[in-house]
C-alpha cells in the first residue's frame, strides 16, 4: 500500500503530515511513501530530503491522489481535494467532525474511510497519537514567545548596575496542555506565573509546573474532569460571575495574559472582557489562543494583532503551529506514524480498520460509505472517576469490635488454661514425683520462652536462630555426664556427641557475633 | 565441685540464656545479649566438667578442643549468603548428639529406679531418640536443599501421608515392645524409621516454605535437648531445650502467618492446589536498560528497594549498598522494604544488608512501609518475586491468595531486576511484571546494579 502526503493548500498552513524521518518508519511497516513536490518546503524539508529517505516525489496533487491508497494530511480536505478521492481510499487528518457536517457527508458519498486525528480519545494507550496534545504543546510555547516578542520588558527580574527590573507577571487562563506548556515556558523565562482553571483537580499540575494556582472561593460547583474525558465543561452563571470578578481584580497587575479556555464543540467562553483590557497597564500583552473559536477576549480579532486604546497588544493568531512548522511537522508526522502503526498489526503494509479497537473506533468518522460519528462512549474512562470512600467507623464501633475481640481472646485463653490444667492433672495422677519436678521446670521454661521470643525484632530473626542454635548445643552437658562411664560404646558415642556439640556451640556463637557486629545505625 | 555448686551454676546459666534471647529485641542490646549466652554456656560447661560425675578429662578435653576449632573455622569461613545452610547443618549436630546420648542412656541406665520411674525413663529415651533422629536427617536434607545439592522442589511421593503415619504407628508399637523389655533392637529399629521420616518430611517441603522448615528444625533441636534433659534428670537441659523449642515454634508460626499458610499444611508439604484457573494477566512485560533506570533514579526523591533471594544469589548486596550510599548523598530518601519471608531464613535479608553496611534504620518491615508505596517515586525489586505478587490480593484462585505482600505496584515506577522471564522459585506467575508502571530490568542482579553505579556518581 502507498501512503501519500499532499502539499497543504489552506492559506498560511506550513505543516506537512509526513517528514523524511516518519517516512523511514512507515517503510519499516511495509508501506511505500509518496509526497507531492514542495509539500515539505515550508517546514524546511526539501524534495531531496524525501528522496534520500526513499520517498517517491510526484509533481502534482492529482498524481499523488492517484498513486496513494492512504492520504495523510494536516488540515481537513478542501472542496477541490475532496473531489480527487476515489472509493476505498483512506484519509488521515484533522477533521473536526462535530463542526464539519458537510465535509463528513461528502467524504461519505465518496466512499472514503476517514480517520480524524482530533477524535483520538484521551486514554494512556493513545497518547502517542494524540496530535491535539502535541500541537497544543507547541501552541503554548509559541504563545509565550509571541507575547515576549510584543512585550517591552524582560520576563525575569534583575538587579543590574543600570537599575532594577521587576519580573513580568503572567496569567494563564485554562490549564490544558497548551496552558501547562505556556506555564512551563513562562516560568523558565523567569516570569511570575499565575494560572487559573475551572477544574480544581489541575491545581496540582499547575503547581508542579512552578505557577501559582488562582483559587476561587466557590463551593457548590466543583467540576469533575473525569466525567467529560478530561476537558472543561461550561460553567454556571454564578460561577462565571465569581470568575470574572477574580480576573478583574488581577487585571491591573498582570503584564501578560494568555487565555486558552476552550469547551469542546462550543464557542470559546468570553473571559477577558473589555474592561479588564482597559484596566491593564500600557504595554501589556494578551495572547488569545481561543481566537479560532471566537476568542476568550472581547477585543480579539482572529489571525490579527490589534492594539487597544490604552496600548495593550491583543494577539489573535491561530497559526501558532505553522509558525514553528518544522517542530510541529515532526511531532504531527510522528503522531500519524503511530496511528498507522496501530492500524498495521502485522507490519505488512496492509492497514486493518479494526472497529473493535477503542482508539480506532473513536477516530474513525466515515467507513465504507457510512458516517460512524459520533463514536460510542469509551469502555475505558479517560481519568478514573473518584472512588467512593468507605464510611469511617465511628469510635464506638471500633471500641465495640475491640471489646468483642478481647472477649473472644479471653475465652480462648480460658479454654486453653482449662484443657492444659486437666492435662497436667492427668499426668500428675500417674507420673512419679521425680518426673513432676522436672516437668514443672519444663512447662515454666516453655512459658518463659514464649513470652521472651515474641519481643524479638523481625530483623533479628536470623541472629535469633543462630543463637538458639548455639544454645541448643547445651546438649553437650548430657554427653559430658556420660563420657566417664565404663565400656567402649558409651564413651565413644558420648565423645562424638561432645565433639559435634562443641562445633555447634562455638560455631553458633561466633556466627551470631559476626552477624550482629554488622548491624549499624546510619 | 559439689552438687550444690553445680546447680547454682546451672541456675546462673538458665538466667543468662533467657537474658540472651530477650536481649534480641533490638540491635544495640543484641550485641550484649550474645555475651550473656556465651558466658552462660561457659559456666554450664565449666561446672559440668569439674562437677562430681565427670572424670575422663584426657578424652573429653581434646574432643572439646577439636570441636571448638572446627566451629571457629566454619564460623569464619561461611559467607553470609550461606547462612541458611550453616544453620541447618548445625541443627543436624544437635539431633545426632541427642540420638547418641539417648542410646547411651539406655546402655547405662541409672540404678535404683522404681518401676514407674523406669518406664518414664524409657519413654523419655524413646522420645529423645525419635525427635533427635528426625532433626538429624531433616536438617541434612534441608542443608542439601539450601546448598543446592538436592533439588529444591518438593518431592511428593504417592501415599506420603500414609507412609509417615505408618512410620509413626510402627514406632509407637516398637515403644510398647521396648517398655516391655524387648531389648535394644526395638530402639535401633525405631531410630532408623525416625531417620527416614525426618528425611521424607523435609524432602516433601519445597520452594518458598524453606524458611519455615529451618525454624521448625530449630524448634525440634530444642525439643530434642529438652527430652535429653528429662532422661538425664538435668534441669538446665530441660530449661534450655524448652527455650529453644518454643523460640523455633514461634518463629515458624510467624513465618506461616506472613505467608498466610496453615502451619500444618506447610509441615505436611506442598502448596495447596489452586482452587480454580488463575486469573488471566493482561499487558506485556516491558524491558528497560540501565540508562532508563538511572535516569528515573536521578529524578526520584523517594526510593524503596525490595531485596529478595535473587540479591543473595547474585551477591549484589555490596553494590546495592554503594548505590544506596550515592543516592542518599544526593539527598534522596532511600529505604529498604523487607518482607518477613524474603530469602531462605527469617531475617535473611536484614543480615545480608547489614553485612554490606546498609544502616539498619532505613531497613523497614512490611507493616512499616506498605502504606508509603503510593508516595514512592521509584521501587527497585531486586530478585524477589512472590513477596511483591499482586495476585495475592487480586486473584482469589492464586496459590498465594491472601498472603500479605509488599504493595510495590502502587508506586509511580517499579523496576524489577530479574534474570529472565521465568516464574521464579515457587513457579507462580506474577502480574506485577505486566503492570503499566512496571519495567523489567533483565540481567544478573549484581551486573545490573553495577551498571547503574557507572551511571550514577
Amino acid at each position: 500500500m502507498k501512503i501519500g502526503a499532499p502539499k497543504e493548500i489552506y492559506p498560511g498552513e506550513a505543516r506537512v503530515a509526513m517528514t523524511p524521518q516518519s517516512a523511514l518508519q512507515l517503510q519499516k511497516l511495509g508501506y511505500e511513501c509518496v509526497i507531492e513536490s514542495g509539500a515539505g518546503e515550508a517546514a524546511r524539508f526539501s524534495d531531496q530530503d524525501y528522496k534520500d529517505a526513499g520517498v517517491e516525489v510526484v509533481k502534482t496533487a492529482a498524481a499523488l491522489w492517484k498513486a496513494s491508497d492512504i492520504i495523510v494530511k494536516v488540515r481537513g480536505p478542501e472542496e477541490i481535494e475532496v473531489k480527487r478521492f476515489r472509493k476505498g481510499q483512506t484519509l488521515i487528518s484533522f477533521i473536526w467532525p462535530a463542526q464539519n457536517d458537510a465535509l463528513l457527508k461528502k467524504l461519505k458519498t465518496k466512499g472514503v474511510n476517514t480517520i480524524a486525528m482530533d477524535m483520538v480519545p484521551r486514554i494512556s494507550r493513545a497518547q502517542k497519537m494524540d496530535a491535539l496534545s502535541s500541537m497544543a504543546n507547541i501552541v503554548g510555547y509559541r504563545a509565550v514567545i509571541e507575547a515576549s516578542n510584543n512585550f517591552g520588558r524582560f520576563f525575569t527580574g534583575q538587579i543590574t548596575a543600570a537599575g532594577k527590573v521587576p519580573p513580568a507577571k503572567v496569567l494563564i487562563v485554562g490549564a490544558g496542555v497548551a496552558g501547562l506548556a505556556a506555564i512551563g515556558t513562562a516560568v523558565s523565562l523567569g516570569a511570575i506565573v499565575y494560572a487559573f482553571d475551572v477544574r480544581p483537580e489541575v491545581a496540582e499540575q499547575i503547581e508542579s509546573m512552578g505557577a501559582e494556582f488562582v483559587y476561587l472561593d466557590f463551593d457548590d460547583e466543583v467540576q469533575d474532569g473525569a466525567a467529560t474525558g478530561g476537558y472543561a465543561a461550561p460553567s454556571s452563571p454564578e460561577f462565571r460571575e465569581k470568575q470574572l470578578e477574580k480576573f478583574r481584580e488581577l487585571a491591573p497587575d498582570m503584564d501578560i495574559v494568555i487565555t486558552t479556555a476552550l469547551i469542546p464543540g462550543r464557542d470559546a467562553p468570553k473571559l477577558w472582557l473589555k474592561d479588564m483590557v482597559e484596566a491593564m497597564k500600557p504595554g501589556s500583552v494578551v495572547v488569545d489562543l481561543a481566537a479560532e473559536k471566537g476568542g476568550n477576549c472581547d477585543l480579539t480579532v482572529m489571525d490579527e494583532k490589534v492594539v487597544s486604546d490604552n496600548d495593550v497588544t491583543i494577539i489573535g493568531y491561530t497559526d501558532f503551529p505553522s509558525r514553528m512548522a518544522t517542530q510541529s511537522s515532526l511531532l504531527y508526522a510522528t503522531n500519524i506514524r503511530h496511528m498507522i502503526d496501530d492500524l498495521t498489526p502485522e507490519k505488512d503494509g496492509e492497514p486493518v480498520l479494526n472497529m473493535e479497537d477503542d482508539v480506532i473506533r473513536s477516530a474513525m468518522v466515515t467507513k465504507d460509505g457510512e458516517i460512524t460519528f459520533p463514536p460510542p462512549p469509551l469502555k475505558v474512562q479517560a481519568i478514573a472517576a473518584k472512588t467512593e470512600k468507605k464510611p469511617e467507623k465511628t469510635a464506638e464501633e471500633i471500641r465495640a469490635e475491640e471489646a468483642a475481640a478481647m472477649k473472644k481472646a479471653g475465652q480462648q485463653q480460658t479454654m486453653l488454661l482449662v484443657v492444659g490444667g486437666l492435662l497436667m492433672l492427668l499426668i500428675g495422677a500417674y507420673a512419679p514425683a521425680s518426673f513432676m519436678q522436672h516437668f514443672i521446670v519444663f512447662v515454666l521454661s516453655v512459658f518463659v520462652g514464649f513470652q521472651v521470643i515474641w519481643n524479638v525484632s523481625h530483623a533479628l530473626h536470623t541472629p535469633l536462630m543462630a543463637i538458639t542454635n548455639a544454645i541448643s548445643g547445651i546438649i553437650i552437658i548430657g554427653a559430658l555426664l556420660q563420657i566417664g562411664t565404663g565400656g567402649f560404646i558409651v564413651p565413644l558415642l558420648a565423645g562424638i556427641s561432645v565433639l559435634i556439640a562443641s562445633i555447634n556451640i562455638v560455631g553458633g556463637f561466633m556466627v551470631t557475633r559476626r552477624m550482629l557486629a554488622m548491624f549499624q545505625k546510619s | 565441685m559439689s552438687i550444690g555448686l553445680v546447680t547454682a551454676g546451672y541456675i546462673a546459666a538458665s538466667v543468662l540464656f533467657i537474658l540472651a534471647l530477650g536481649g534480641l529485641s533490638d540491635q544495640e542490646k543484641a550485641k550484649r545479649a550474645v555475651w550473656y549466652g556465651i558466658i552462660g554456656m561457659g559456666i554450664a560447661v565449666f561446672v559440668t566438667v569439674f562437677g562430681p560425675n565427670v572424670t575422663s578429662y584426657w578424652f573429653l578435653i581434646p574432643m572439646i578442643a577439636i570441636g571448638s576449632a572446627v566451629g571457629v573455622v566454619v564460623a569464619q569461613r561461611v559467607e553470609m549468603t550461606g547462612m541458611p545452610q550453616l544453620v541447618a547443618a548445625l541443627h543436624s549436630f544437635v539431633g545426632l548428639a541427642a540420638v547418641f546420648i539417648g542410646i547411651n542412656s539406655y546402655l547405662h541406665a541409672p540404678e535404683g529406679l522404681t518401676h514407674a520411674e523406669e518406664i518414664i525413663h524409657e519413654v523419655e529415651i524413646f522420645l529423645g531418640v525419635f525427635i533427635g533422629a528426625i532433626t538429624f536427617t531433616g536438617s541434612i536434607v534441608a542443608y542439601g536443599k539450601l546448598a543446592g545439592q538436592i533439588d529444591g522442589k518438593a518431592l511428593i511421593l504417592p501415599y506420603r501421608h500414609t507412609m509417615n503415619i505408618a512410620g509413626l504407628v510402627i514406632s509407637v508399637i516398637l515403644m510398647l515392645m521396648f517398655l516391655n523389655g524387648a531389648g535394644i533392637w526395638t530402639l535401633l529399629l525405631m531410630t532408623l524409621i525416625a531417620l527416614a521420616i525426618g528425611a521424607h518430611l523435609v524432602w516433601a517441603i519445597g520452594g518458598a516454605d524453606m524458611p519455615v522448615v529451618v525454624s521448625m528444625l530449630n524448634s525440634y533441636s530444642g525439643w530434642a535437648a529438652a527430652a535429653t534433659g528429662f532422661m538425664l534428670g538435668n534441669d538446665l537441659l530441660i530449661v534450655t531445650g524448652a527455650l529453644v523449642g518454643s523460640s523455633g515454634a514461634i518463629l515458624s508460626y510467624i513465618m506461616c502467618e506472613a505467608m498466610n499458610r496453615k502451619f500444618l499444611s506447610v509441615i505436611l508439604g506442598g502448596f495447596g492446589g489452586p482452587s480454580g484457573p488463575a486469573m488471566e494477566i493482561e499487558g506485556e512485560q516491558v524491558a528497560i536498560d540501565a540508562d532508563g533506570v538511572a535516569a528515573a533514579l536521578e529524578e526520584a526523591d523517594n526510593i524503596v528497594i525490595v531485596p529478595g533471594y535473587g540479591m543473595a544469589v547474585a551477591q549484589a548486596q555490596q553494590s546495592i549498598s554503594e548505590l544506596t550510599k550515592r543516592l542518599r548523598a544526593k539527598g534522596k530518601n532511600v529505604r529498604f522494604a523487607i518482607h518477613p519471608v524474603a530469602g531462605r531464613l527469617p531475617g535473611h535479608m536484614n543480615v545480608l544488608l547489614a553485612e554490606a553496611k546498609v544502616p539498619y534504620d532505613i531497613v523497614l518491615e512490611m507493616e512499616e512501609i506498605n502504606d508509603d508505596f503510593p508516595d514512592t517515586d521509584v521501587v527497585i525489586v531486586v530478585g524477589s518475586n512472590d513477596i511483591v505478587n499482586p495476585a495475592a490480593q487480586e486473584d482469589p484462585n492464586s496459590p498465594i491468595a491472601g498472603m500479605p505482600v509488599l504493595e510495590v505496584w502502587k508506586a509511580k515506577n517499579v523496576f524489577v531486576s530479574k534474570r529472565g522471564q521465568g516464574t521464579g522459585y515457587s513457579g507462580i506467575e506474577n502480574p506485577l511484571f505486566y503492570k503499566e508502571n512496571t519495567r523489567m530490568f533483565y540481567g544478573d542482579a549484581k551486573a545490573s546494579v553495577d551498571a547503574l553505579l557507572q551511571r550514577i556518581s
